[in-house]
């Protein structure tokens, strides 16, 4: 580290200069940080999606009921192992602005097929016992600070009326990534009291043997409800919740383009800030070479210097970008998945590198090519 | 002993041979230097006058390695460094020479300490070695008690002297000084000059000195006048010797 303070005390010649630079690293790759939230939040659903689920929905559209009836039809063809199902509720708490997913769920099934959330045992058995009884995301819990035994209204507008409900037990996901925003409730209540479409349900999950057997089960399934009056598309519960992001649009290549974009500037913007940098010290770089130090130490020193106000900057965004995601999701239950993974900090870190690497290299290869008598000429 | 005439016996410490330097400007070849001889032994102090554009610096940069030249040859202390490499030249440059400054050069955001430690970063001494390297430098020039000092706490003759502390610290073969009172008042100047006197008196150190300072010229051994390009005649002085 012998080099160190000549590296330290350059950057500190202008304060204000390595300041801004170090600030417009901070600035992008907060926003890298919160685009890679966003992302991670659409892509949720896909990534926590289990191998061995398949998702059974009537082929018109998912708005589309399915008869109950098929549920034992399903448990019957080979390679099904499990079958669960639910429908969406789509009621309003208090505010149109309070979102957050409701479903009727299979009270006998449903939580064997999602192991991933864990519930204690005497809840799950009170939310049994309690035909009113619902079943809540911690996280959900924690948004409207709602406690066992509250009791919810709910006001339908697919199913409705006034619905209530009571807290009976509250869920936590085994991974950070899983949701924790969900609120369920038993289907036979649903079932009972709404006025249409009795003995249907919104969708069907099905567990199968193997992945491997993915492909067979998905066509026997398809086929053995071809032509009937609700007729099925199945699909792995992956490619389901790829399909949903889908239809919200490319958000991949949105959130690519708007990156892009910034990290480009970012390059233009730091690598001209060098460039001056360098100029301005055209005469002591002359000196260095002069006294002895070499074309290719001259080179490294100026792309350290880069790559360290890089990384200070980019840790600094990175690090804010962490906090903000600490806070939980600021849309109100739409992103429910708000949260900033260590391998989006490390690709984070690494592109400042690589930006900082590319912004000084271009400064730094004029650098250790200066003529020293050219250079010593030079006021 | 100083010769100009290239038929010096012996092994001289710095030794020029038909030494030339063209430039091209605007499609025109300019001759700063043309078959140039030059022999000077270990201990001299010369002082190259001339007036502008003679080639003085073109010179004194042609014998530190800092330049190429368009024909002829450079060897110190029996290396040819105009054939040398680059990096090869570079090592050279810090193990042999000295350069001291009109302008003083002096890197601002470092201490006179760090200025003058610079050449010993290049060389695997350790810390402490750096450390009293650096700490007799400075006291052979005075400024032992301005170590901590930036080069803006510091005058003018204070900077020229922190940038001979830079210039002995790696206690080069020879110093090579272009107009090192060109920007210093009579004062100052005298002290510059009285301590490069003591480097080549008492300490034996051979000095190249660029100047168009009289008065800086006569405390040279040997004053060597360039006109041209061509050096013209040489004139012993007094005061130094």
């Amino acid at each position: 580290m012998k080099y160190g303070h000549l590296i330290l005390t350059n950057l500190f010649r202008k304060k204000t200069r390595t300041a801004l630079t170090a600030g417009s690293f901070a600035v992008a790759l907060f926003l890298f940080g919160i685009l890679a939230v966003v992302r991670g939040a659409f892509q949720q659903g896909v990534e926590v999606a289990g191998a061995d689920r398949l998702v059974v929905v009537n082929r018109v559209s998912i708005i589309q009921p399915l008869p109950l009836a098929y549920r034992d039809r399903l448990a019957r063809i080979p390679g099904v192992t499990q079958v669960t199902f639910a429908n969406w509720f789509g009621g309003v708490y208090q505010d149109e602005r309070n979102f957050f997913p409701q479903f009727a769920i299979d009270r006998e099934t449903y939580r064997q097929m999602y192991p991933e959330f864990v519930i204690p045992d005497d809840q799950w058995q009170a939310f049994l016992g309690d035909k009113e009884g619902a079943v809540v995301g911690e996280a959900l819990a924690e948004r409207f600070k709602w406690k066992l035994g509250d009791r919810l209204p709910i006001k339908g507008t697919i199913f409705a009326g006034s619905w209530e409900f009571n807290v009976r037990a509250i869920y936590k996901g085994r991974r950070v990534q899983d949701d924790e925003t969900q609120f369920w409730f038993r289907w036979d209540y649903l079932d009972e009291r709404k006025q249409f479409r009795k003995g249907n349900v919104g969708w069907y999950t099905v567990r199968i043997d193997s992945p491997d057997s993915a492909v067979r089960v998905v066509k026997a399934i398809d086929e053995l409800f071809a032509n009937s009056p609700a007729e099925t598309k199945t699909d792995t519960e992956k490619a389901f919740a790829a399909s949903w992001v889908k239809q919200m649009g490319n958000i991949e290549l949105l959130i690519t383009t708007i990156g892009s974009v910034v990290f480009f500037t970012l390059l233009l913007v730091t690598g001209n800030t060098m460039a001056i940098a360098v100029r301005e010290r055209t005469r002591e770089l002359a000196v260095l070479k002069a006294v002895g130090f070499s074309d290719p130490f001259v080179l490294v020193l100026v792309i350290v210097e880069t790559i360290v106000v890089a990384a200070v900057g980019g840790g600094v965004g990175l690090g804010l970008a962490k906090l903000f995601t600490l806070r939980g999701d600021p849309t109100g239950g739409l992103l429910p998945f708000f949260y900033l993974p260590a391998s989006a900090i490390v690709s984070g870190l690494a592109l400042a590198l690589v930006v900082g690497l590319l912004a000084g290299i271009l400064p730094a290869f004029s650098a250790s090519r200066l003529r020293i008598v050219d250079a010593l000429r030079r006021i | 002993m100083v010769q100009i005439d290239g038929r010096a016996a012996g092994e001289s410490l710095v030794r020029a041979r038909g030494l030339g330097k063209t430039y091209q400007r605007g499609g025109e070849e300019i001759h700063v230097l043309q078959g140039l001889n030059l022999d000077v032994d270990a201990g001299e102090f010369i002082a190259f006058m001339g007036p502008s554009g003679s080639g003085k610096t073109t010179l004194l940069n042609l014998l530190g390695g800092l330049d190429v030249p368009s024909e002829g040859s450079v060897t110190v202390a029996g290396d040819e460094i105009t054939r040398m490499s680059a990096r090869k030249l570079t090592t050279w440059r810090a193990r042999h020479v000295g350069f001291v400054f009109q302008m003083y050069n002096l890197i601002p955001v470092l201490t006179a300490f760090q200025n003058v430690e610079l050449p010993l970063l290049l060389t695997g001494l350790s810390k402490a070695e750096r450390r009293r390297h650096v700490e007799t430098a400075l006291t052979v020039v005075g400024l032992a008690d301005r170590m901590r000092h930036y080069p803006r706490q510091l005058s003018g003759g204070q900077e020229q002297r922190v940038g001979i502390a830079r210039a002995i610290v790696a206690d080069p073969t020879f110093l090579l000084c272009d107009e090192p009172t060109g920007d210093l008042d009579r004062k100052s100047a005298d002290e510059v000059l009285d301590l490069l006197g003591r480097l080549a008196g008492e300490h034996g150190k051979t000095i190249l000195m660029v100047t168009h300072d009289p008065l800086a010229a006569e405390r040279a051994h040997v004053v060597l006048h360039l006109e041209k390009g061509v050096l013209v005649d040489t004139v012993t002085a007094g005061r130094a010797r």
